[in-house]
């Protein structure tokens, strides 16, 4: 099945600013100038989302996080969002620019279309406490509610515990989520009421269910049962599209789907 | 304007929406994914199968009158299938809405209602359904116009 073409999961065009050869061998990185349209809201001053427009000169290795950086320290120290180590690891940065779900921090300004206003916005689906800034709390809250750790009733062995390469390959790509919550706030079944456990929290219960080390995949398995579990997944592979690692998350669900099958059926 | 308190960051305070409904247990929407697949495959076989001999053997549509449906119900094996599709397109149809009512409406008072209207129009049009494609009988006793050219004379 394929991706249903939405502002979500259309392709990106190509590189739209053609960096020459020599950027990055020490020569002049050219600039270019952007507008930057971000959602701001402050509830403290009103309950009304607004959009604010920002002209800005870019450079050409810059990145979103670098424009909202250069709003927040010479433009509006009052826009708020969250940022911890900048490089696409610790997922504090997951937004909706252009309308899709990314990392600010993974996305070069010259890779959108900066003809155009870019937009930037708050992940949909959780409740935004100010400007680019949710409350990730449900997202937890489904997360801690599949044991995201290693359940094993055994003796605890004095050494390591043993793996072939091939069991660890197994989960291998589902250890690779980073909590962005990129993938479940762009899933259109979480932000009709938030029930829904979500991708990611279907994606780390995946990580220990089929990790041979645990022991309590039937309990996991039983948890994403639920009338909110993996059945209210339709399959729209936004979660895939949205997820800023890579992570084949659909798939991942429909193993999860297929394993409480062939155990129960 | 006063100033709406807002509570501090991780103060366990989460939006009573995102609480996840208990009850939920059971295999029920297990079971119904499972027979969406599962009813999906075999009405693709008896859908184009009804649709090849209605349409396309023999005289093709033209031959579709009164006479041709009664003939093909007067056959058990015609009755079944029939019967098969329709218990099945109705339920696969039936669970479809109810998956696409369950993610677009946003309040439960609406979903109730909406889906009472979907089960209500489904059970009428099944009990309906399978009424006519057992107590059809193309040659009623005591009628005497009207009455197709098959029908004995009485």
């Amino acid at each position: 099945m394929s991706p249903i073409e939405t502002a979500e999961t259309a392709p990106e065009p190509a590189s739209k600013i053609e960096l020459p050869a020599h950027v990055g061998g020490g020569g002049e990185i050219p600039t270019f100038n952007i507008t930057l349209r971000v959602r701001r809201y402050n509830p403290e001053i009103s309950e009304d989302f607004s959009w604010e427009d920002y002209e800005l000169t870019m450079y050409g290795t810059d990145r979103v996080l670098d424009a909202l950086h250069k709003i927040k320290w010479e433009h509006d120290g009052s826009l708020s969002f969250r940022r911890s180590c900048a490089h696409g690891v610790c997922g504090s940065d997951a937004m909706r620019i252009n309308g899709r779900n990314r990392l600010a921090c993974k996305t070069l300004l010259k890779d959108l279309d900066t003809k155009k206003p870019i937009t930037v916005e708050a992940i949909k689906g959780l409740p935004v406490e100010k400007d680019l800034i949710v409350d990730m709390e449900p997202f937890f809250q489904s997360y801690r509610e599949i044991m995201p750790f290693l359940i094993n009733k055994g003796h605890e062995p004095t050494r390591e515990r043993l793996q072939s390469a091939e069991e660890r390959a197994r989960f291998d790509d589902t250890t690779k989520c980073i909590l962005c919550a990129a993938c479940t706030s762009s899933c259109p079944v979480f932000w009709t009421d938030g029930q829904y456990f979500g991708p990611a929290a279907i994606v780390n219960a995946h990580r220990f269910i089929f990790d041979s080390r645990d022991d309590a995949g039937d309990m996991r398995l039983e948890i994403l049962n639920d009338k909110e579990g993996v059945w209210r997944c339709r399959t729209t592979f936004n979660c895939t599209e949205a997820c800023p690692r890579g992570i084949q998350v659909t798939q991942a669900i429909s193993e999860v789907k297929q394993a409480i099958l062939s155990r129960r059926v | 304007m006063a100033t709406p308190i807002i509570d501090a960051p991780r103060s366990g305070k989460i939006d009573v929406k995102y609480n996840r409904s208990k009850g939920g247990k059971g295999s029920f929407e297990m079971v119904a994914w499972l027979f969406m697949r599962l009813s999906g495959v075999v009405l693709v076989v008896l859908i184009f199968g009804h649709l090849f001999v209605n349409l396309m053997v023999g005289d093709g549509v033209h031959a579709i009158d009164f006479g041709f449906v009664a003939g093909k119900w007067a056959s058990p094996f015609w009755q079944i299938w029939d019967l098969l599709m329709l218990w099945l397109a109705m339920l696969h149809g039936t669970n479809g809405v109810r998956t696409i009512i369950n993610d677009y409406a946003e309040r439960n008072g609406t979903r109730m209602a909406l889906k009472t209207v979907l089960y209500v129009a489904t059970v009428v049009i099944i009990v309906l359904g399978t009424l006519v494609i057992f107590t059809f009988d193309p040659c009623p006793a005591g009628a005497v116009t009207d009455l197709p050219s098959f029908c004995t004379a009485r």
